[in-house]
């Protein structure tokens, strides 16, 4: 049976490598998150028939826009996508609402005028029809190219890093505006970043493409707790990266016991790996737990250690500490606490804390070696 | 004043740049977005007209159209003519001396526009022919204009060529360039003077409009 939504395949050796897979359901959004190089723009070229690849298909709602072995390939212009570009590539000579008119002509003359007005009202841009895009501030072109993506009711939508040219304030504004508009619309959408914080707010499922090939799918937030190695840990910029070997598990309490620097960690219970194996482990800077220094509280039984801090630095109501652990010089733990617990409990460049490493968020992941030194310290 | 010089040259450069606009914009948009092996040796040979002085094209252009030539023979077998001294031969020599000048312009002009700009013409299902139309050429027409005014002012002031393959023949091959060395040689200097400053006046207009559109391009869509 055919699946609605789009799927993907991809595969060519030469000039990008690719091996790709993917997914997306009809009103879900997905994310393809990767390093420069990672191929995720060119995964969305060939969607929209702008780039093809040596062999691979691509069925959207049913249809099939390029199948390589029955030598199937639509142009562009067949294919009913909307593609919102990086630097949105308005055409320069019209207005605002001629851009998206110009994406309008399956509808009869006399109608394309109304609805252009309409999809421009649905951007919040009720009002500018008549501007043409060198007038218009980054965020309103922004806006515009998603009116003109959205005009030819595309079976599906793509977005090549939307939000890389606007500023802070205004890709907050679009992040909720995207976040509204997206409840009405049941097409599939796929979004290119390498921003994580923009992909965990804006998509259903992840893609971690690298070199040209997934090296993991899911939620953001269970990709995020759980890398499936450390390259995709560390490409979900995750900072407490280390290597340790297995001790045992103990089945009765559910742990898996690890030895790491000449100390004994406890982790979550993953039996997947065997006593005396070496494995790579990490733990989210929000896994960290500070003790408190008025009171007491149930985690700081968990894997405690004390240290001092080496940075601080506030982002966002957040505070951003690395500590660096007393006893091993070379190793240091990044965490983020809110600024008010920050304050509270008067944290600072130079300050000596203690913290417990909970094990529920130790995550154990296959042995590679962790060859830059430097790694640890980001 | 010569009118029947000014008259003929006018038609020759009319005809020239109706007949390079269309190979100029299908030859430069090529140029612009095509890759191929060997692109670099065919855009150099469209250039060559630029460096090569205009008597060795006109000389070639005399030994390959003329009656020696099987070519020449064959053409005149044709059109029951020769095409050399003849105003359809200068119409042919006017547009090989003027590839360069109607192609690199509109070619410069097809490239400036954003690759992105083409491509999300195409995913707003516009159809190659509509996407040229609509999006590249209202986009490169100031490039596609300057290179029609430079090509219309240049064959006006050819001069070489046009005595190599037309000769001198009143209201046949005789324009105002040939006919302002016509009356220096014939020591009527008021008449040369006339018309040359009617060439230079006419030079200055044609440049300064050029710059104006592309001026006026940039501070538009720039």
């Amino acid at each position: 049976m055919v699946e609605p939504g789009i799927q993907v395949r991809l595969f060519q050796k030469e000039p990008i490598p690719l091996n790709i897979e993917l997914s997306c359901q009809s009103g879900e959004v997905v994310a393809l998150v990767g390093p420069s190089g990672s191929g995720k723009t060119t995964v969305l070229r060939s969607i929209a028939g702008l780039y093809t690849p040596e062999q691979g298909s691509i069925v959207c709602q049913q249809e099939t826009w390029l199948d390589s072995s029955s030598h199937i390939c639509k142009p562009t212009h067949q294919r009913t996508v909307g593609l919102v570009f990086q630097n949105y590539a308005l055409f320069p000579h019209f207005t605002a609402l001629d851009n998206v008119i110009q994406a309008l002509s399956h509808l009869p003359k006399q109608q394309r005028q109304e609805r252009g007005i309409e999809l421009l009202d649905k951007v919040h841009l009720k009002g500018l029809e008549k501007r043409y895009p060198r007038t218009l501030s980054g965020g309103q072109q922004q806006r515009v190219a998603v009116a003109r993506a959205l005009a030819r009711d595309p079976k599906v939508l793509l977005l090549d890093e939307p939000f890389s040219a606007v500023d802070q304030v205004t890709r907050r504004r679009l992040y909720r505006e995207l976040i509204e508009l997206r409840r009405s619309l049941s097409m599939p959408i796929i979004i290119v970043t390498h921003d994580l914080d923009e992909a965990t707010l804006l998509a259903d499922r992840l893609y971690i493409l690298h070199r040209g090939i997934t090296l993991q799918k899911g939620p953001p937030l269970a990709v995020a707790a759980h890398p499936v190695s450390a390259l995709v840990a560390r490409l979900m910029n995750q900072q407490n990266i280390f290597t340790a070997q297995i001790i045992e598990h103990d089945l009765d309490r559910q742990k898996t016991l690890l030895r790491w620097q000449g100390l004994v960690l406890e982790a979550r219970l993953q039996s997947d790996y065997i006593a005396g194996q070496q494995v790579c482990w990490m733990i989210q800077p929000a896994t960290v737990l500070l003790h408190r220094r008025d009171r007491r509280s149930n985690g700081e039984r968990e894997n405690p250690l004390s240290g001092t801090i080496i940075e601080y630095y506030i982002l966002g109501g957040y505070a951003n500490i690395v500590i660096r652990v007393d006893k091993k010089l070379n190793i240091n733990i990044t965490m983020t606490v809110p600024l008010h617990v920050a304050q509270r409990n008067r944290l600072d460049y130079g300050e000596k804390i203690t913290i417990s490493l909970l094990a529920a968020g130790i995550h154990l992941m296959p042995y590679t070696e962790l060859r830059d030194t430097k790694w640890n310290q980001i | 004043m010569d009118i029947e010089a000014l008259f003929l040259s006018i038609k020759l450069g009319a005809l020239t740049v109706l007949i390079l606009l269309p190979i100029g914009i299908y030859t430069g948009r090529f140029l612009a977005y095509s890759q191929f092996y060997g692109k670099s040796v065919v855009q150099a040979l469209l250039a060559v007209p630029l460096i090569l002085p205009p008597t060795v094209l006109g000389y070639y252009l005399l030994v390959g159209l003329g009656g020696q030539s099987s070519l020449g023979v064959w053409i005149e077998s044709v059109l029951g003519h020769s095409l050399v001294f003849s105003f359809e031969g200068l119409v042919i020599a006017s547009v090989l001396f003027n590839l360069p000048f109607a192609i690199q312009p509109t070619q410069r002009a097809f490239e400036a526009i954003p690759r992105e700009i083409r491509e999300a013409a195409s995913c707003c299902g516009l159809q190659p022919l509509i996407v040229l139309w609509r999006i590249e050429l209202p986009l490169a027409w100031p490039g596609i204009i300057s290179a029609m005014v430079m090509t219309f002012a240049h064959t006006l002031g050819e001069f070489g060529v046009v005595l190599m393959v037309g000769g001198n023949i009143p209201g046949e091959t005789k324009t105002l360039a040939i006919a302002i060395y016509d009356r220096v040689q014939a020591f009527d200097n008021d008449a040369a003077a006339i018309m040359s400053a009617f060439l230079l006046a006419f030079s200055i207009i044609t440049i300064s409009f050029t710059y104006l559109i592309t001026d006026r391009s940039n501070r538009d869509y720039g």
